[in-house]
């Protein structure tokens, strides 16, 4: 176990490396000067002094040969420093920290609702008997999926701020505030828990020991409880990683939506002024968030189904663990 | 029931098109006087539709960032919106040298910064000399107003002497503006970065509550405020107790918002968002930006727009009263000069840009443009065909040019669009990378053709000398005698046109949606907000 678990941390300090050095290679690769952009603020259309510019490029240290660049911003972030923004000049980490709790309430909440929705309507479509029924609620999660967040956002704010009145537009804090913003970011995540839950409950349904137990005499909702639920739900925890990063690209359609300071609207504005401290640190928080969360699952998986244990724990696990990055459902419907 | 709603709203938007109309000739949002007397107290909620950059004035450059720093900055001087004339704020007069290389403000007595300290002509000289050590890197419009500058003297107390090393004619102007107006020395005694954190001192209206940045600004009244411009509506303290502006990007959402009583007032509402806010007792409040209007700034040495003819049959090509009838709505204005109608020092040339698509086509024929199988105009082989870099800065951008696409196609002319991010256009226009660029530019100030099209600004005509032009454009820089100077920036219009260095289309104006309680919202001469005036009724 401890032998798994470091094996576990050195690979994610390993995806964060990588994350860095890609992000690094892919910005700077871009043919637009940082400097020259924030100095040109919002298109003044003044000319900006050329010594200027150098002065503010030595600054920040961007006249230094590239390699050099790249060993002393590696450095700064190992020990937790992401420098300064090049826009605002605040620190990346103050950014990014003033930014996350309210995405981290956001993403939460969406997650519960998603959750619930999802699986909710997962056991309906595979219990009910009624095939119109089926198929309409089969049916649901690819609108949920194909729907613009952009256009949920806006007929929910429309209704339930503008109409109604029952919740504010734009920058809420608490329940009142969120449930909005999480409602819509939850639509196309319970959309792909749902699709993804219900094709596991329907091929476990089809397993032999689910007649074992209706031949036990168990009730098809029993049935459905004790023994095809935790088995089938295995592929939905998979496809975590994937969800998370919906969740992420979500946010930023949600946030500029509904007006809320958090990191999708931090990335996008850094994005587009090439804010290149900002990009990095949001990359870092982003793969640190992908590899925490794909340990998780990894550590979950015994407690669903004790014959993905049985086996993980037995060969070496970087190659047996079913939800690497791109471990996909099908990969772990062979373990089921 | 439904009845009685309806014919309520009928009367809303009755009364919303009469208010509209009357504001529409004020600059001022002047509610038709039916509110009564302004009522102190109260605080504004203003959603803006971006995040301000920096909470510094010196380093301020967007408008949303503009409408936050200028209530908390008090500048020398104050230009009058409707005449364009400059007016006593800090500097209760001044004296200006007929080389125009040296300035003497004199201050008025008793103003205080927010901290306390006293304004001094040491306070005039720390601002200034502070805006030289950001650099035009980090304060690209303050540092271009003090080009040339050598110092400041403290003369006494309160009489500061601004020197510059060549003329600056320009700079009176500049005084009056957001990124000069003076700043305590708890301020500028620090780094850029520091002064972009919401805790800057002035001896402005308002100041800084809390700042977060990408989200939110609070401003609170500064009680004991006694030394308002003289282009202010009133004496003494500003009538709203706070400020509260949000970031609110999406346009729906503001309007949204606005229409349900979650906001008092909303910076860029669109034209289609027009009818909802007027449905609901609000209106929609416009003001022409000076500067340079929108245009296409050709790069002389590349394509087909190296021949003068063409880029002088584009000018009678584009049909501007269909762009704003078209594309923006009643508040915008075709461009009718290389400088915007609101600028001082701006000249009528519209006979020249009128729409006659007859003119432009014998111009490309007597040139030897001819029309080719598809009907674009071809001359030894070449296509007359260019492209355009622009970015989405101002929404009806992409429409505007699109239609232009249409009425050159009109007179054998193919234009290509290049829709680029902000960061992008910059990094193009840097390198002159481009047919032609389209943007604008605000400045209440005629010098603005000499940053546009100076040889020694960016020049992204990418041109040679042309005597005539540029003789004014220094001229103007160096003529303290304000109709002298006029004369020259007059000849400058011209001679930009007759070199066919910019091709205007629109004017761009401000749309700030108002509620019915939020009264006497003003823009200065710049076209951004003052709030000093403005207060709530009903609250």
């Amino acid at each position: 176990m401890a032998r798994y678990l470091t094996l576990r941390v050195l690979q994610a300090a390993w995806v964060l490396w990588a994350a860095f050095t890609i992000s690094f290679v892919v910005l700077y690769l871009l043919p637009a000067d940082p400097i020259s952009i924030a100095a040109d603020g919002a298109g003044a259309g003044t000319p900006v002094d050329k010594a200027a510019i150098a002065e503010l490029q030595a600054r920040y240290g961007l006249d230094r040969p590239l390699w050099e660049q790249y060993w002393t911003a590696l450095g700064h972030a190992v020990h937790g420093d992401l420098g300064h923004s090049i826009v605002t000049g605040q620190p990346v980490t103050d950014a990014i920290g003033d930014a996350l709790p309210s995405t981290l309430g956001l993403a939460g909440l969406a997650l519960l609702f998603a959750t619930i929705g999802g699986v909710a309507l997962a056991l309906a479509a595979t219990y009910t008997r009624r095939p119109w029924l089926r198929t309409a609620l089969g049916a649901l999660p690819s609108l949920g999926v194909s729907v613009p967040t952009f256009w949920t956002g806006l007929l929910l704010l429309q209704l339930f701020s503008f109409h109604w009145r029952l919740a504010p537009a734009f920058g809420g804090h608490g329940f009142s505030g969120t449930v909005l913003p999480a409602l819509t970011l939850a639509m196309p995540i319970g959309a792909v828990i749902a699709q993804v839950l219900a094709s596991g409950l329907a091929s476990t349904w089809r397993q032999p020991f689910v007649d074992v137990a209706l031949a036990k005499g168990g009730s098809r909702w029993w049935v459905q409880r004790k023994h095809v639920l935790r088995p089938a739900s295995v592929p939905t925890f998979t496809i975590a990683g994937v969800l998370v990063g919906n969740m992420l690209a979500g946010s930023v359609v949600v946030e500029t939506v509904f007006a809320r300071p958090g990191v999708g609207r931090l990335t996008q504005t850094a994005v587009l002024a090439q804010d290149i401290p900002v990009v990095q640190g949001v990359v870092l928080l982003t793969s640190l968030v992908f590899v925490t969360v794909n340990l998780a699952v990894d550590l979950l998986y015994p407690l669903l189904d004790p014959r993905i244990a049985a086996r993980s724990w037995r060969a070496a696990p970087a190659e047996n663990t079913p939800a690497e990055l791109g471990g996909t459902a099908e990969k772990v419907a062979i373990h089921g | 029931m439904i009845r009685t709603r309806r014919r309520i709203l009928v009367l809303a938007a009755a009364l919303a098109t009469a208010t509209t109309v009357a504001a529409c000739g004020s600059d001022s949002a002047a509610p038709g006087g039916a509110a009564g007397p302004p009522q102190p107290g109260g605080t504004m909620r203003y959603g803006l539709s971006q995040a301000p950059t920096c909470s510094d004035p010196a380093q301020s450059g967007s408008n949303q960032t503009l409408y936050v720093t200028r209530q908390i900055v008090d500048s020398l001087t104050d230009q009058d919106p409707a005449t364009g004339e400059l007016k006593p704020w800090l500097a209760r007069s001044w004296e200006v040298t007929p080389d125009a290389k040296v300035f003497t403000f004199h201050l008025v007595d008793g103003v205080t910064f927010s901290d306390g300290t006293p304004l001094t002509a040491e306070s005039v000289r720390n601002t200034f000399d502070s805006i030289i050590r950001l650099g035009s890197a980090k304060a690209p419009l303050a540092a271009s107003y003090l080009t040339n500058y050598v110092g400041t003297t403290a003369v006494d107390r309160l009489t500061a002497r601004v020197e510059f090393s060549k003329p600056n004619a320009q700079f009176l102007q500049a005084s009056s503006t957001t990124q000069l107006g003076i700043l305590a020395d708890a301020t500028t005694g620090k780094s850029a970065e520091q002064r972009c954190l919401g805790d800057n001192i002035a001896s402005g209206p308002f100041t800084y509550g809390s700042y977060r940045q990408d989200a939110s600004v609070t401003l609170a009244k500064r009680a004991g405020y006694q030394w308002g411009s003289a282009v202010f509506g009133h004496r003494g303290e500003a009538y709203l107790d706070k400020i509260e502006f949000t970031v609110v990007p999406e346009s729906g959402v503001r309007t949204g918002s606005l229409a349900s009583g979650q906001l008092d007032a909303i910076s860029d509402a669109l034209p289609q968002d027009t009818p909802q806010i007027e449905a609901t007792g609000g209106r929609v409040l416009s003001t022409a930006n000076p500067g340079v209007p929108f245009g296409f700034q050709p790069n002389v040495t590349r394509g087909p727009l190296r021949d003068p003819a063409v880029r002088q049959a584009l000018l009678p090509a584009i049909d501007r009263k269909q762009l704003v009838d078209t594309v923006l709505g009643p508040q915008f204005k075709p461009a009718s000069s290389t400088l915007a109608s609101s600028t001082p020092g701006y000249q009528d040339l519209s006979a020249r840009l009128a729409h006659d698509p007859e003119k432009a086509r014998g111009i490309l024929d007597r040139a030897g443009w001819v029309p080719g199988g598809d009907g674009i105009r071809v001359k030894n082989g070449e296509r007359l065909s260019f492209s355009v870099i622009f970015s989405q800065v101002f929404a009806g951008n992409q429409a505007i040019i699109e239609l232009v696409q249409q009425q050159l196609r009109q007179v054998g002319v193919e234009l290509k669009l290049d829709l680029l991010s902000l960061a992008e256009t910059t990094a193009r226009q840097n390198a002159k990378d481009f047919d032609s660029t389209y943007y604008n530019t605000t400045r209440a100030d005629g010098d603005i053709l000499r940053t546009t099209f100076g040889l020694d600004g960016r020049n992204l005509n990418a041109r040679d000398r042309v005597p005539a032009l540029d003789d004014a454009l220094d001229g103007q820089l160096s003529t303290a005698d304000t109709d002298a100077r006029t004369a020259l920036v007059h000849t400058a219009q011209q001679q930009a046109l007759d070199a066919g260095l910019w091709i205007p289309t629109v004017e761009l104006s401000q749309a700030i949606g108002a509620s019915g309680t939020a009264q006497d919202l003003r823009f200065e001469a710049s076209a951004r907000l003052q709030f000093f005036d403005t207060w709530l009724s009903g609250r």
